[in-house]
């Protein structure tokens, strides 16, 4: 690792003051540490400054305004096991049970979670171009291998995934992230804002200020109807998604009425489309709107090659997750 | 720094870069801990903390300073092995046993996760929590083991877990 100075904060105040005083902008705070530790080793990250925020009093699940709050340091595996998330969000439970091993379930924090970086081969390789590690020299993604890479939201300048699961739940649960601004402001972010697409600026990964600490992820009251997490991936444990979808969906007298429906292997951010919605709630629960609801999350869907296959594995992963939460009111 | 490893306090001075992992097998001679991919991939570096199990490559030292920190040194009392220890000799589970204090590490990390009532992903219910063999591969999946020594591995955890034979023969089956 590059040599880099470390200030534990003892307040989310403290924590922002500590980054605002390394102007230059090569700090970064530190909580679990699980994927900046590792970049660093890698130096794709060097930081000249850490923050150590890991024991700041943002640990605790509450109820909250007919949802919940989580503190940004929860720990995933925590956050899985909590009454609270097992009763009324088990999409979230899910979510985070099928991702890491449990050892990095243990020292992962929620706002980590939400920050951590793509596993682009390329991104990670720190001989190749990479536009997000180094922007402007380029995307050997694009004709190389792209397994593993994104086929909706994708740039020419960057194809990389998002690689949380934990993320696409509270995509489509509409979280919202709460912040502390250097100044002392707080902001409440909608997590749909929270991330951005690659476009010409594939480094710029989030609409967080430098500086800027997530302290809070809210969730709002739970969707209506079943819940669900699938997740298809390369073996049957501590693997990222090769595609995902999260989705809560209520059925009244054989008609849908309620679905709130979020994907991730897709796209650089977890991926929600108010058309997938639109082409399920008030249709038949059945193959026909299932199908649609399929044709409108991949219609726009471009493949680069070895991760074609990503296309027809979403619309039959979709069309199953829809059946599962739909069979018994069907 | 101060750490309270196995019972004892222990002072170090290490450079601000270095890892729990480097700090204990290379300032403070604990090297029962082993270091494999040295980027939470493997498990092999796999200690206690505050009673839970983590990476140790993947945390700094600094960051645990005044922590409560249990190795595969800490287990046994004198002579007398572990229970997990134990088993894993008795179930022959392992090879070269690179990986295996690692293994025992989270397999004793993971019981108490269990004994918590932590869900896993196997877990066909998110609230009564039932061990099978299903249940130790899913919640051991951080720890790997080149030599494949993962169904006596899992033989060696169910016996210390107190799972019935034919409870094992059913999910192995």
């Amino acid at each position: 690792m590059k040599p880099f100075s470390y200030a534990r904060a003892d307040s989310p105040e403290a924590a922002v003051a500590a980054i605002g005083a390394t102007s230059s902008g090569g700090a970064r705070f530190i909580a679990g540490g699980t994927n900046l530790l590792d970049l660093m080793k890698l130096q794709i990250e060097a930081p000249e400054a850490l923050v150590d925020i890991s024991r700041l009093d943002l640990a605790q699940v509450e109820e909250h305004d007919g949802g919940v709050r989580i503190g940004a340091l929860v720990p995933n595996s925590d956050l899985a096991a909590h009454p609270l998330i097992r009763a009324r969000y088990p999409m979230l439970a899910r979510a985070l049970l099928s991702g890491a091993s449990a050892q990095l379930r243990n020292k992962a924090t929620t706002g980590g979670n939400l920050l951590q970086r793509t596993r682009c081969y390329y991104f990670y390789d720190t001989a190749a171009p990479c536009n997000k590690r180094a922007p402007g020299t380029g995307c050997n993604a694009q004709g190389g291998f792209n397994r593993i890479h994104a086929v909706l939201g994708t740039s020419e300048h960057c194809i990389a995934t998002h690689p949380s699961d934990m993320a696409v739940a509270m995509r489509a649960l509409d979280a919202v992230v709460v912040t502390l601004q250097p100044g002392g402001d707080r902001r409440r972010i909608a997590l749909a804002d929270l991330y951005r697409l690659p476009g010409d600026t594939p480094q710029i990964e989030t609409s967080l200020q430098p500086g800027e600490l997530i302290t809070h992820i809210e969730l709002p009251a739970p969707p209506v109807g079943k819940q669900l997490y699938r997740k298809v991936r390369d073996r049957a444990s501590y693997a990222f998604a090769v595609v995902s979808v999260a989705a809560a969906i209520a059925v009244e007298d054989g008609t849908i009425s309620s679905a709130r429906l979020a994907f991730g292997g897709l796209a650089p951010m977890p991926w929600r489309n108010a058309a997938v919605e639109a082409a399920l709630i008030g249709q038949p629960a059945g193959t026909a709107a299932f199908e649609a609801a399929a044709d409108a999350l991949l219609k726009d869907a471009r493949g680069q090659g070895h991760n074609d296959f990503k296309i027809p594995l979403m619309r039959r992963t979709l069309i199953a997750a829809l059946r599962d939460l739909t069979e018994a009111a069907r | 720094m101060q750490f309270i490893i196995n019972g004892a306090a222990y002072d170090a001075d290490p450079d601000i870069r270095t890892s729990l992992l480097d700090l204990l097998r290379d300032h403070l001679g604990l090297t029962g801990t082993k270091k494999g991919c040295d980027h939470g991939q493997c498990g092999a570096c796999t200690v206690l903390v505050g009673g839970r199990r983590i990476n140790a490559c993947l945390t700094l030292a600094v960051m645990h300073d005044g922590d409560t920190i249990t190795t595969i040194e800490g287990l046994a009392e004198g002579d007398a092995l572990h229970p997990m220890q134990a088993a894993f000799v008795k179930h022959d589970g392992f090879q070269c046993g690179y990986c295996t204090p690692g293994q025992i590490m989270s397999a004793v990390g993971m019981l108490d996760e269990v004994r918590a009532g932590m869900p896993s992903h196997v877990s066909a219910s998110l609230d009564t929590i039932e061990l099978s063999e299903d249940e130790i591969s899913e919640r051991m999946s951080g720890n790997l083991c080149r030599c494949s020594a993962y169904p006596n591995i899992v033989d060696a955890i169910a016996e210390v877990a107190g799972l019935a034979p034919a409870d094992r023969e059913v999910a192995g089956a």
